[in-house]
């Protein structure tokens, strides 16, 4: 296990190396630059500009403080918003964004399951075509248009709720919320319903249901924690669509949280701002996928974590 | 019920014979592999419905533009902001240029001497929507056509390299796809799109770049559990190349796993590149696809709510019709997958 673990961070480490050298090649081949577009400096001052920003250094120099500076999380000071440090932009856009995340995420996996074991324990009736049905809605109905409409609807034509900003406190999480829990509940819900029936074919529930358990005891004690087990693997893609999610739900709803200042800073070229997002949106979900890996070995020793190919 | 059969009369039964020559005597014609699927497939409504939805709207994207008397990118600046109106359902009070001005209903055809028809309404340069919304069909079919291919030729090539010969190519092989998996595809698609031009070729090349690896990964575990299995073995004993090998023995294995995945990967990619083009890195105008028509109107949701509901119903459609014929592909072709 220690081994493993080790091996998983090295791999780890080597990927955000890749990513933030791919990063800084890319950023340095993109064409223009926020100061060259700028008229009205002289020769003399763009190069003043220029070399405080370590502009004017050759590329691996200036290659090797980026990553100097990324190890200490210093990602540089924006372009767009005059001498903001792109790491406090980032830490204080966070509040919203990882509040949404987390209550999309638990509402959508909670809604999932229980809409998953509705069907599976009412298999073939209007309880579980009507589950499958906001299943495959909700897989498939891509999440701007859901957001759009629930906030044209709800927000606009009903009134009961913000249609957006952040100024009402929680109120104003609760539409963004549902538009981003659609992704993990479809999924999560499809994911129960299949494991569910597979558990309740398995020998040790007719063994149950031979001793005399009652069906709720069945459902929840037997089948339920054993279909459980396997909804960890997919909480890494939960995660990556919810940050996917997030750059246009928070864009729909004007939330400021990390998703709306990305896509800003990718429609005005504010590369140091972009650079860092990226980093933190890898770092993420790279740290996500790694924990659901582990946590999956630990609460199921029947994986193999070595994964051999023997 | 359980009693019935003493009523039957003597003479109802007769004695049957066994006959060892008839024991062996298939009654039903044998059917193969994908006969089978293809029954199975035609029992499952939602699939069947699904497959006629898609045709339908493939259809559509290409005569869609050919029988609008518009073109998709002229801008008429008076005839902006239409509401739908259709010859013959207007009578019927539906889709008859009706639209709101200032909070009240008003025939916006008849207000603004509009005597043309536009089918689904123009967007807010006066351009016709109907040819907009089939044109920004077709691109994301184009999309789903690409991302499928890759995935089909790089995503099985590459898993079944790496499985098929083992050993230090599929250790070297497998150590890229490792890293390559740890980065989330939305950075990389992003990243690519900034360097390059936003449009459709930076998007084949952004989805080009990671959508391969899921199928890769499959297919390798797939060729894996195959290729030591005894008739591949058999099949080497008597003398088949590697080539007949991959050919006749594994490739029919692992074709139905691809053609699975294939279907889940052409939602997502469709998805993919409307989710761009919603946030400003896709398709420039005057070109259209579902997702720059989509984010067209969702700034006007509030005064021209066609220009959203139009594109957004079709995309949903379009997600739907594949999302249920994966599944129904999923449960035909693999029994054991079955729910």
């Amino acid at each position: 296990m220690a081994k493993y673990i080790l091996k998983r961070v090295l791999y780890m480490i080597l990927t955000l190396f890749l990513i933030a050298t791919f990063t800084f090649f890319l950023m340095k081949m993109l064409p223009g630059s926020p100061i060259a577009s700028s008229p009205k400096l002289t020769h003399e001052q763009l190069a003043a500009v220029e070399a405080k920003y370590g502009l004017d250094k050759p590329l691996p120099v200036q290659y090797g403080i980026y990553m100097k500076k990324m190890v200490q999380l210093d990602f540089g000071v924006s372009y767009q918003f005059k001498g903001a440090n792109v790491t406090e932009l980032i830490i204080n856009r966070a509040g919203p964004s990882f509040l949404l995340g987390i209550q999309a995420l638990i509402l959508g996996t909670i809604g999932g399951i229980i809409l998953g074991m509705i069907a599976a324990l009412r298999q073939n009736t209007v309880w579980d075509y009507g589950s499958t049905l906001i299943a495959i809605f909700g897989i498939s109905i891509p999440s701007f248009v859901f957001a759009s409409l629930l906030q044209y609807w709800i927000g606009v034509k009903g009134g009961f709720l913000p249609v957006g900003l952040w100024e009402n406190g929680w109120q104003s999480s609760i539409l963004p919320t549902i538009a981003l829990a659609m992704g993990p509940l479809a999924t999560s819900a499809r994911f129960i319903r299949t494991e569910m029936i597979e558990v309740l074919g398995t020998d040790y529930i007719t063994l149950a249901k031979a001793k005399g358990a009652s069906g709720l005891e069945i459902a929840f004690k037997h089948a339920f924690r054993n279909a459980l087990i396997p909804l960890i693997t997919v909480m890494g893609p939960l995660a990556a669509g919810l940050v996917t999610g997030s750059l246009v739900v928070e864009q729909i709803f004007a939330i400021p949280g990390i998703g709306e200042q990305f896509v800003k800073a990718i429609n005005s070229s504010d590369y140091s701002l972009i650079m860092g997002t990226t980093m933190f949106f890898s770092v993420l979900l790279i740290l996500v996928i790694f924990i659901v890996d582990i946590l999956y070995g630990i609460v199921d020793p029947r994986i193999r974590l070595t994964g051999g190919n023997k | 019920m359980t009693n019935e059969y003493r009523k039957l009369p003597p003479e109802a039964f007769k004695h049957v014979h066994m006959d060892g020559s008839h024991s062996e005597k298939i009654s039903k014609p044998s059917l193969n592999f994908w006969q089978d699927a293809w029954l199975r497939i035609r029992k499952n409504k939602a699939a069947v419905v699904s497959i006629f939805v898609l045709l339908f709207i493939i259809l559509m994207s290409f005569i869609g533009p050919m029988i609008s008397p518009h073109d998709f990118e002229t801008q008429e600046i008076t005839h902006a902001n239409l509401p739908p109106k259709v010859p013959g359902l207007e009578k019927l009070g539906i889709f008859d240029g009706t639209g709101n001005m200032g909070g009240q209903k008003v025939n916006l055809y008849e207000m603004k001497n509009v005597d043309t028809y536009y089918w689904f309404g123009t967007d807010g340069l006066g351009r016709d929507m109907f040819s907009r919304v089939w044109k920004g069909t077709q691109i994301s079919l184009l999309i789903a056509l690409v991302a499928a291919v890759i995935d089909m030729v790089i995503g099985v090539a590459y898993g079944g390299i790496s499985a098929f010969y083992g050993g230090r190519v599929d250790d070297a092989m497998q150590r890229i796809v490792e890293i390559l998996y740890g980065i989330p595809t939305l950075i990389v698609v992003i990243l690519m799109i900034l360097v390059m031009d936003p449009g459709i070729v930076a998007i084949i090349i952004a989805i080009s770049i990671t959508g391969w690896i899921g199928m890769s990964r499959i297919v390798r575990g797939q060729v894996l559990k195959f290729k030591n299995q005894e008739f591949v073995l058999a099949a080497r004993t008597l003398g088949a190349s590697n080539g007949r090998i991959i050919k006749k023995h594994l490739l029919p294995n692992v074709m139905a796993v691809i053609i699975i995945n294939t279907m889940f990967t052409i939602p997502s990619a469709i998805f993919f590149e409307a989710f761009l083009s919603f946030i400003g890195l896709g398709l420039q105008s005057p070109d259209a696809s579902l997702g720059t028509l989509i984010n067209d109107g969702y700034k006007l949701i509030q005064f021209q709510p066609h220009i959203l509901a139009i594109p957004a119903a079709i995309i949903s459609l379009l997600m739907i019709a594949f999302n249920l014929i994966g599944d129904g592909l999923r449960d035909a072709l693999d029994p054991k997958m079955k729910d």
